[in-house]
C-alpha cells in the first residue's frame, strides 16, 4: 500500500489530522533542507512536501518565489535534490514514523526529464506522490496513467474558483489526498481565511472519500482551529519558507529550532491533546 | 483556411493547451465561451472594425519600398505599415479586441505585461478609451530603460508596477501578471500581448491580429494583381507574425518566413531564437518551443530588441515550424542595427529594432530573388522607442 494511503488510514482511525509542512529543496543548501525536514518530522509533521525550485512558478507568492530564486541562483539541480531526498526518506526520523515525502514540482521539470523517468526516479528517491500545480485535470491524463501504474500518487488541486461539478470530478481523480486551495490567489500567509472554504469542504466531503487537505495562506493556530473539524490535514508553506530568507546568514540550528517550534504550535492547534 | 487548429483543447498539433494553476481554469473556460460568442456576433465584429478604422487608423498602407528594392537589386519589397497605427505598432489591434471583450464580459479592470512598453502603452490606451482601471507589469530593468513608455502609460492613467522578482524582465512581468490574475480573476481581464499563454489566448490574439494579413492579402491583389511570393515578419512571442501569416497559411504558393533574434551569438543566453535552438516544453501556460536548461528551468535570453527578448514562442508557431509551413531564421544584433540605419536612410522610416530584424531578412530574400518577385514585410512598429537604446550603443547622448 502507498505510504500516503497508510498514513491517512491510520490518522482517520485515531481521529487525528495530518500536519503537512512545505519546504524548498536547496534553500540555503540541501544539507540544510535535510536538517529542516528531520526537525519537522520530529515536531509532529505527518507528511512533508518538498518544493522543487522552478524558474517561473506562477502559482507562488513572493515568499516561495524568492526562495526558489535563491536556490536556483546557487545552482540547485534536480539530480542532487533527488539524491538528498533519498537520504531524507531513509532518515529514521521519517522512516520510523512512516512520514511520506511528496514533491511539489512544475510540469516543466517533469516534461523535460520525461514523465515516466521523472516519476520512476522520484519514487526511487523516496517520494510517495507529487503535486504538479500547473497541470490541470485536462492535461494530466497521461501522467495520471503513468503514476497509477507505479502506485505513485498524483495529488490534484481544487480552488475557490473551481465550480462544484468540476471540483467533484477532480476529487474523484485525485489520489493520496485532494489539495484544497483556501484562497483565490497565490501561495502566501494571510491574516484570515475566507469562510467559503468551509462550505466547499463540506460539499466535497459528500462527493468523495479521498482525504481533504487545505493549503495556501495558513500560518497561525487560529487558521488551523477554524479548519480542523472539516479537514483531514493542513498544509503550511510560506510560514516556514519565510524563515529560509535569513537561513544563509544565521546559525542553522536557530532556524531549525524555530521551524520546530512553529510546527509544534500548529500541530497542537490541529490535534489538541 | 485551416479551421481545425486549435482544437477544443487549444492544441495546434501537439502544442498549446492550458498548463496553468487550477485557479485560472474557470476563468479561461469563461473567456473561451465569451470569445466564441463574440466572434460569431456581427455586432462585436462591427464594433471591432469601427475602432480599428476610426481610432487605430486602419487599414494601414502596403507601401512599395522603392529605394530598399533598388538597394537589394532583386525582388520588389513592400512594407505593411503597422508603424502608422495609433500608438505606433501592431499591438493596438489586439488591445482593442480584448478591451471590447472585457467590456462585453463586464470586467471593470484590465492588466497586462510589457517588455519594451509597446503593449503596455497600447493596453493603457485601450483602458483609457473604454474607462477601465488598468495596471501594467513591467520588469524593473525595462522600467529603467524605457522611461518614455513608462511616462506615457502613467499619463494615460495606468499604474505601472515594477517587477523585481526573478529575471526582472518580460518573463517575470508575465509571471506577475498571471499572479495578479490568480487573485483578481473575478473582476479582472488579463490582456496578454502576444500569441502565448494558455488557450484561448494564442488563438484569440492571432485572430485579432489577423487583420494585418487579411488587409495585406487584399492590398497585394489590388497593387500587384497576385499574392506575394514571400511574407516576412519578426518573431518574439509571435503576434505580428501570426497575424500576418495566418490568412496566408492556406496559400501554399506563398512562402512564410519568421525572423527570430539571433542576439550576439548562438551560445545559450546570448540570443532569443527559440524555434532555432529551443525544445518543446512548458512556459507561461502553454506547451511550445522554449529555451530551457537540461532540468527544464527557463534559460536566460538576449536581444538588442526588447520585444524579441523572450525565451518562449506562441504554440501555433511551433506547429508551423514542425509542419514546415513557415521557415524560421534569425538575424543578429549587429545586422539588425544595420537594418535600422538602412531603412531610416533609404526610406525615411525609423523601424523598431524588432522590425529591423525582418527588414534584414527581406533584403536577403530580395537579393536572391527575381525582379518580378514580391517580398512583403510586416513593418510591425516604429523606432522612436528605440532611439535612446540605439544612441547609447553608438556612444551618443540624447538629453
Amino acid at each position: 500500500m502507498n505510504p500516503i494511503d497508510q498514513l491517512f488510514q491510520k490518522l482517520r482511525a485515531e481521529r487525528r489530522k495530518a500536519f503537512i509542512p512545505f519546504i524548498t529543496a536547496g534553500d540555503p543548501s540541501l544539507a540544510a533542507t535535510a536538517a529542516f525536514v528531520r526537525k519537522l518530522a520530529e515536531s509532529g509533521a505527518s507528511l512533508v512536501e518538498i518544493g522543487f525550485p522552478y524558474s517561473d512558478p506562477i502559482a507562488d507568492g513572493p515568499i516561495i518565489q524568492a526562495s526558489y530564486t535563491r536556490a536556483l541562483e546557487r545552482g540547485i539541480q534536480v539530480d542532487p535534490i533527488l539524491a538528498t531526498s533519498r537520504q531524507m526518506a531513509g532518515d529514521p526520523a521519517l522512516a520510523a514514523r512512516g512520514i511520506p515525502l511528496v514533491g511539489m514540482v512544475s510540469y516543466s521539470l517533469v516534461h523535460r526529464r520525461g514523465p515516466r523517468k521523472f516519476l520512476e526516479q522520484a519514487q526511487a528517491a523516496g517520494y510517495s506522490g507529487a503535486i504538479v500545480p500547473d497541470l490541470p485535470l485536462e492535461e494530466s491524463e497521461s501522467l495520471a496513467r503513468l503514476a497509477a501504474a507505479l502506485d505513485f500518487k498524483l495529488i490534484h488541486l481544487v480552488t475557490p474558483t473551481t465550480p462544484m461539478d468540476r471540483a467533484a470530478r477532480i476529487a474523484r481523480l485525485s489520489t493520496g489526498f485532494l489539495y484544497c486551495v483556501s484562497v483565490t490567489g497565490v501561495t502566501g500567509e494571510r491574516d484570515r481565511l475566507p469562510d467559503q472554504v468551509l462550505d466547499q469542504l463540506r460539499r466535497l466531503r459528500k462527493e468523495t472519500d479521498v482525504p481533504l487537505c487545505v493549503g495556501f495562506g495558513i500560518s497561525k493556530p487560529e487558521h488551523v482551529q477554524m479548519l480542523r473539524e472539516e479537514v483531514d490535514g493542513v498544509i503550511v508553506g510560506s510560514a516556514f519558507v519565510r524563515r529560509l530568507a535569513e537561513a544563509g546568514t544565521r546559525p542553522l540550528e536557530d532556524v531549525v529550532n524555530e521551524m520546530g517550534a512553529l510546527a509544534k504550535l500548529l500541530v497542537t492547534a490541529l490535534n489538541p491533546l | 483556411m485551416p479551421a481545425a487548429v486549435p482544437d477544443v483543447q487549444g492544441r495546434f498539433g501537439p502544442y498549446g493547451g492550458r498548463f496553468v494553476p487550477e485557479t485560472l481554469m474557470h476563468a479561461l473556460e469563461q473567456l473561451t465561451i465569451a470569445y466564441d460568442a463574440a466572434r460569431e456576433d456581427g455586432e462585436f465584429q462591427k464594433q471591432f472594425d469601427y475602432y480599428l478604422r476610426q481610432y487605430v487608423g486602419r487599414p494601414s498602407p502596403l507601401y512599395f519600398a522603392e529605394r530598399l528594392t533598388h538597394e537589394a537589386g532583386g525582388a520588389r519589397i513592400f512594407l505593411k505599415r503597422e508603424d502608422l497605427n495609433h500608438t505606433g505598432a501592431h499591438k493596438i489591434n489586439n488591445c482593442i479586441g480584448q478591451a471590447l471583450l472585457a467590456r462585453r464580459m463586464g470586467k471593470p479592470r484590465v492588466i497586462a505585461e510589457t517588455g519594451a512598453g509597446q503593449h503596455g502603452v497600447a493596453t493603457a490606451t485601450a483602458a483609457a478609451l473604454f474607462g477601465f482601471q488598468c495596471q501594467v507589469y513591467m520588469g524593473e530593468e525595462d522600467v529603467r530603460r524605457q522611461k518614455l513608455n513608462v511616462f506615457k502609460m502613467r499619463a494615460l492613467g495606468t499604474e505601472v508596477v515594477s517587477v523585481t522578482s526573478g529575471s526582472r524582465t518580460l518573463r517575470d512581468a508575465i509571471n506577475e501578471a498571471m499572479r495578479d490574475w490568480m487573485a483578481t480573476v473575478e473582476h479582472t481581464h488579463y490582456i496578454i500581448g502576444s500569441v502565448v499563454g494558455p488557450h484561448p489566448f494564442p488563438m484569440m490574439v492571432r485572430d485579432f491580429q489577423s487583420v494585418i494579413g487579411t488587409e495585406t492579402r487584399q492590398q497585394c491583389q489590388e497593387q500587384v494583381h497576385r499574392l506575394p511570393d514571400v511574407v516576412i515578419a519578426c518573431v518574439g512571442g509571435g503576434s505580428n507574425s501570426a497575424g500576418m501569416f495566418y490568412p496566408f497559411v492556406g496559400d501554399r504558393e506563398v512562402e512564410l518566413v519568421g525572423v527570430e533574434a539571433g542576439g550576439r551569438s548562438a551560445v545559450e543566453g546570448q540570443h532569443a531564437a527559440t524555434l532555432s535552438h529551443g525544445k518543446p516544453g512548458v512556459l507561461h501556460g502553454s506547451y511550445s518551443y522554449v529555451l530551457q536548461d537540461a532540468d527544464g528551468q527557463t534559460a536566460p535570453v538576449h536581444s538588442i530588441s526588447a520585444g524579441l527578448d523572450y525565451p518562449g514562442v506562441g504554440p501555433e508557431h511551433s506547429h508551423w515550424r514542425d509542419t514546415g509551413r513557415v521557415q524560421y531564421t534569425s538575424v543578429g544584433d549587429d545586422e539588425a542595427l544595420q537594418g535600422f540605419d538602412l531603412c531610416s536612410r533609404l526610406e525615411g522610416i525609423l523601424p523598431a529594432l524588432e522590425t529591423s530584424h525582418a527588414i534584414v531578412e527581406a533584403m536577403r530574400q530580395a537579393k536572391r530573388r527575381a525582379k518580378q518577385d514580391v517580398v512583403v514585410v510586416c513593418f510591425s512598429g516604429r523606432g522612436d522607442k528605440d532611439c535612446f537604446e540605439v544612441a547609447q550603443l553608438r556612444g551618443q547622448e540624447i538629453d
